[in-house]
């Protein structure tokens, strides 16, 4: 093989793990945010399990990465090696700050202003979807875009178990001690946080204005 | 209806919270055009007999007549759209626009965008914000003055026949709310209103109530119009126009 034949598949390589990434996060996020973002209103409407649900995802949260997708492995169903199992592990990580932001961008509406919603006869979902669903939505924006940022980074083990993505690179380049097969992964990645970071900003400005 | 029937009729009303008793049989009724004023000290239970008429509150004893029917008889969510509710810091929404705002119970009430618009217009105002010039700005962009015009807008636009007003001026500077006192005077010949008004300023009770309902831990201590208010029968009324009369006695 040639020099150029080799960099062009490095290149395809590349996009090809880039892409595993991207649907590794998105599927990840979106199932996190079907989770947690009800699961947080449903938190502001039933204060009693408010602190020990943010507790258990906390909890969650510390847990080492390379050691939860261990964990996972040898669970009937939800383990096994490959994309599902890492997709649970990103997901679990990524609930508690889509949680968090949830409950506190809900609560966080002015008191006076759920009070006249109330008052002046509004049912709880026109409260909810009219008054605190778009108050929250800076808020809840900024959950989404902190647990993106840190899925895509987390993600780069999924490759651990066999899940593909850019970690690919990162694991092969380790294993041979090779740091420009590192940085093949690396760098994407890095880019794809920034990128995802900076667009999310974006929105959230735009909605913060609104 | 009839219309001597009144507008607002609380018979025999207990609330407690928790363990404390915070209404002790209230009976108090409010008459179409009729400004009744709740007056008493921080904690005497003035704002929470307010939130067992809309039901924010539930009360724990008595009955609530609204329109000569029962409270508890009435779809919460329709009662609610049919009183008026004014409170201290206003409870505008943020991310509406005045119009939009001041058309709240319009639009819960699916009336058409055409007829919408024009109440809004009629009721921007009659509270002095012309619509022209108020209608698409965003409440950040008033005065404390400006967005409690827009609070009394809110709760007239359904031309509710109850309007129930929490401190509504409280939070206002001292000419802005003589401004809104005189203009709420106005408002009261106007749109004919029965009115409980919660305050704990004895001055605005003498100027803005048709009566002046009195009240100490939880009870009725007195009810008296204005006139007779100021000859002060009980020890409670005495008190607070000690505080007046001192506040007079400075000035001059």
């Amino acid at each position: 093989m040639g020099e150029g034949e080799l960099n062009e598949r490095l290149a395809s390589d590349i996009l090809a793990h880039t892409g595993e990434h991207v649907w590794l996060v998105l599927v990840a996020m979106a199932v996190a945010s079907a989770i947690a973002i009800p699961v947080g209103v449903l938190l502001t409407r039933h204060t009693g399990p408010r602190r020990s649900t943010l507790a258990i995802a906390n909890i969650v949260q510390t847990v080492p990465s390379l050691a939860l997708f261990g964990f996972l492995l040898p669970l009937p169903f939800i383990g096994g090696i490959g994309a599902h199992t890492a997709i649970i592990a990103l997901c679990l990580y990524a609930l508690l700050p889509i949680l968090r932001n949830t409950v506190v961008g809900i609560t966080g509406v002015d008191a006076s202003v759920r009070e006249a919603a109330i008052a002046m006869g509004m049912t709880p979902s026109q409260v909810l979807w009219q008054v605190e669903m778009p108050l929250a939505v800076p808020t809840l924006l900024a959950g989404l875009r902190i647990a993106t940022v840190t899925t895509i980074g987390t993600a780069t083990i999924a490759a651990a178990i066999g899940a593909g993505g850019l970690g690919v690179f990162i694991f092969q380049g380790i294993a041979s001690v090779d740091t420009a097969m590192i940085l093949a992964g690396a760098i994407p990645a890095a880019a794809l946080a920034l990128l995802a970071d900076e667009g999310l900003e974006w929105i959230e400005r735009r909605f913060s204005r609104a | 209806m009839d219309p001597d029937t009144a507008v607002l009729d609380i018979r025999n009303l207990s609330c407690r919270i928790g363990n404390r008793l915070i209404l002790k049989k209230i009976d108090l009724q409010v008459r179409a055009g009729e400004t009744v004023v709740l007056l008493g000290r921080s904690g005497c239970g003035k704002t929470t007999l307010l939130k067992c008429v809309n039901r924010l509150i539930q009360s724990g004893g008595g009955e609530i007549l609204f329109q000569g029917r029962s409270a508890a008889e009435w779809d919460l969510f329709r009662m609610r759209r049919y009183i008026g509710y004014v409170i201290q810091d206003f409870g505008l929404f943020p991310h509406w626009t005045v119009a939009a705002n001041a058309g709240l119970v319009l639009k819960l009430e699916n009336w058409e965008q055409a007829a919408r618009e024009k109440r809004v217009e009629e009721v921007l105002n009659a509270v002095g914000l012309p619509f022209a010039e108020f209608g698409s700005r965003y409440p950040r962009e008033l005065s404390g003055g400006q967005k409690q015009r827009v609070g009394i807008a809110r709760a007239l636009a359904a031309d509710p026949p109850l309007l129930l007003l929490d401190e509504p001026f409280a939070a206002l500077d001292p000419i802005t709310r003589f401004e809104l006192q005189q203009h709420f005077l106005s408002l009261r010949t106007q749109f004919q209103k029965a009115a409980l008004f919660v305050t704990h300023d004895v001055r605005e009770a003498l100027m803005l109530g048709s009566r002046i309902v009195l009240l100490k831990d939880g009870a009725i201590d007195l009810i008296a119009t204005p006139a007779s208010f100021l000859s002060g029968v009980t020890d409670e009324a005495r008190a607070f126009l000690a505080g007046l009369e001192a506040g007079w006695g400075k000035a001059n």
